[in-house]
């Protein structure tokens, strides 16, 4: 590969980064914006985020924003990893295709259709709108994200760890818990971080589906938007931004350690190995 | 050492009519859809026995190793395991352990945990654990190595953990899929009379899959050769290479040489094959009868090559051309082209270093062999 970088190659780095990361950039220098407007730059200040924290409207939504995605991500990633396992492990079973293709649908669905659908069965069932209901929404489409994603993990996964241990005398339970699930629990983990993240910034879903008392901060944010940007909304952005940033580099940052000193023990062990026998490489 | 080399000589359960044997196959089949695995095959394995069954990728000889840890449910048959049915006992219960091709090793454990998992799941005592799993890493030499992760060893210690993992818990049977499979040459030499001697000391029987027939006639006492889900042979190493069954057994271990001929004349231990390029007198003709169609079946080594016309040249003798030369070292295989065009490999061990008057490219020569170098064949 040619390591130097073209002047067509630079030209399209800075075209596409500043087209992704301007907007970002700009909102989260206007949130230290001292002036009330929000296009006007009047002096650095935090006095927005000081604002913000006497805001009980908005903490109120963050809370239960923060609740709703906890529990739905914690609830769709058991029910997409149990999807993921039975599609991937029962491969016989009649309508599997069918099946497996009905766990992707919601993913390319319009939200607005997946939203409306959950609104009708809701006022069917008589259940009234609220923190339950935008909870068991999110989980609905949470849960078929976690799916792919750890389906994709149990395709490379090597079955015979499996057989090994039910050889060694465990129980398929003792042997789901013991191996499958360490084994796999990168997938699971991130499954569970999408589906915190997407119930997090999710406002289609969740205006179809919350009632009184249990308005999430997208919502929030966006009704506030609709009398006018204020720094205040600027300054809950950034610190969302802030918030999913550093999950983000904390993880990406510990898998890469992970694999440096992985690889830095294989070729420890093979070096090990290439001595014991006598073997120069 | 001595005394297990005793043994081992005397071993021959086999033979023996009165033997129970240990494991028992009985007309199990296993489909897979429309494809047969395994088909209606019968087989009596002894205990103590170092079992090989050997075959081509795709034969079956997985599927019946499977089967036997549960792993898959024969279509019909009988499994029986010390005269237990094993029908309905699922892979967890039943007292065979396996070391898998891939060694399986569990990726979030350390070596010692790998090996005290299965003791483990039978509620041994933490302090009876330690104490095998430092038996079992001192068994292996992998003492140094108890608190590394499976990906922080090499490809033989991996094998290792995975051997002792799996005669860990003591079982009756170990079943082993292609053990060596994954190892380089001088390893797998090695590593292959190291099997041999823990089997002798910790008493097990041993069932081995592979399609090495080097690493099958090194380590067992018995072979079965399968082809597409049937046993070909089932016989010690020796009677497999000198006395095979079938001319696909002949064919498949080793090298061989087949002249087709039909039986001329049958006298009490030696019959006469006429055929289109050699005349042969042979004793091990078993029971073909006159007229017979049959296949003299003789090994490369069993065939003499020379310059000189040999003393009695009508039979078990013909005369060609030096076609090809390969000199490997301890011996140089000729291959002889006759008049009819059929190529016969030969091969001479190089006893002494230096070959006075050695026969080279297009040089005329004499193949013979004596009445008892081959064996005949009906199938």
């Amino acid at each position: 590969m040619n390591a130097t970088l073209s002047r067509f190659n630079i030209v399209s780095i800075v075209l596409g980064f500043t087209f992704l990361y301007l907007p970002i950039v700009l909102l989260v220098i206007y949130s230290f914006n001292e002036s009330r407007l929000v296009t006007v730059w009047a002096g650095f200040s935090t006095k927005w985020y000081v604002e913000l924290f006497s805001n009980q409207g908005l903490l109120d939504a963050a809370w239960v924003t923060a609740r709703v995605a906890f529990i739905s991500a914690s609830v769709a990633t058991v029910l997409g990893t149990f999807a993921a396992l039975a599609l991937t492990r029962y491969t016989r079973f009649h309508g599997r295709t069918l099946f497996t293709g009905m766990i992707f649908a919601p993913l390319v669905m319009p939200e607005v259709i997946t939203g409306l659908s959950l609104l009708l069965l809701f006022v069917a069932i008589g259940l009234d709108r609220g923190f339950m209901t935008v909870t068991l929404a999110h989980i609905t489409f949470a849960m078929c994200f976690v799916a792919v994603v750890v389906q994709s993990r149990l395709l490379s996964f090597d079955r015979s760890l499996e057989e090994a241990a039910m050889d060694l005398g465990a129980s398929p339970a003792t042997t789901f818990f013991q191996v499958t699930l360490p084994v796999i629990s990168p997938a699971v983990v991130s499954g569970w971080m999408l589906a915190f993240t997407l119930s997090l910034d999710d406002l289609v879903i969740a205006s179809f589906t919350s009632g009184p008392g249990a308005t999430t901060l997208p919502m929030k944010i966006y009704s506030q938007v609709r009398l006018g940007v204020t720094p205040e909304i600027n300054a809950v952005c950034t610190i969302l931004i802030a918030v999913v940033a550093t999950g983000v580099i904390a993880a990406s940052i510990v898998n890469k350690r992970r694999e440096v000193q992985r690889r830095r023990d294989e070729q420890e062990a093979q070096r090990a190995n290439n001595i014991a026998f006598g073997r120069n490489t | 050492m001595k005394s297990l080399g005793s043994i081992r000589r005397s071993f021959a359960p086999w033979a023996d009519p009165d033997a129970k044997p240990y494991i028992s196959f009985r007309n199990v089949t296993k489909r897979f859809g429309d494809f047969t695995a395994v088909n209606d095959l019968s087989l009596d394995i002894y205990e103590r026995e170092f079992f090989a069954l050997l075959g081509a990728s795709g034969c079956g000889k997985s599927t019946l190793l499977r089967m036997l840890a549960g792993f898959e449910q024969p279509t019909s048959g009988q499994i029986l395991l010390d005269g237990q049915d094993l029908k309905g006992i699922p892979p967890h219960r039943r007292p065979v352990n396996m070391m898998f091709q891939s060694y399986a090793l569990f990726p979030h454990m350390t070596v010692e945990k790998n090996i005290a998992f299965g003791l483990k799941q039978d509620g041994m005592p933490s302090a009876k654990i330690a104490e095998r799993v430092k038996e079992m890493l001192a068994l292996v030499k992998l003492e140094p190595f108890a608190k590394r992760k499976p990906h922080q060893l090499s490809g033989g210690q991996r094998q290792r953990v995975a051997l002792a993992r799996s005669v860990a818990k003591r079982p009756k049977v170990l079943l082993l899929d292609e053990p060596l499979g994954a190892l380089d040459k001088k390893l797998r030499e090695e590593t292959q009379f190291e099997l041999m001697d823990l089997q002798q000391e910790l008493g097990l029987t041993f069932l081995v899959v592979t399609h090495d027939q080097e690493e099958a006639m090194t380590m067992a006492d018995r072979i079965a050769i399968m082809d597409r889900g049937e046993v070909m042979q089932v016989a010690t190493p020796a009677e497999i290479y000198e006395a095979p069954a079938s001319r696909f057994v002949a064919d498949f271990v080793g090298s061989v040489n087949l002249f087709e001929g039909k039986i001329a004349n049958r006298d009490k231990d030696i019959a006469t094959i006429e055929g289109d390029t050699i005349n042969i007198r042979t004793r091990n003709a078993g029971d073909v009868e006159q007229g017979q169609k049959a296949w003299f079946a003789i090994r490369p080594e069993k065939i003499k090559v020379s310059s000189k016309r040999p003393a009695n040249a009508e039979y078990n003798a013909a005369e060609g051309e030096i076609w090809d030369i390969a000199y490997l070292g301890d011996m140089t295989v000729y291959h002889v082209k006759l008049p009819d065009g059929r190529v016969i490999k030969t091969s001479s061990v190089n006893s002494a270093r230096v070959i006075k008057d050695p026969l080279t490219w297009n040089d005329r020569a004499w193949i013979s062999f004596a009445s008892d170098a081959g064996v005949v064949l009906t199938s």
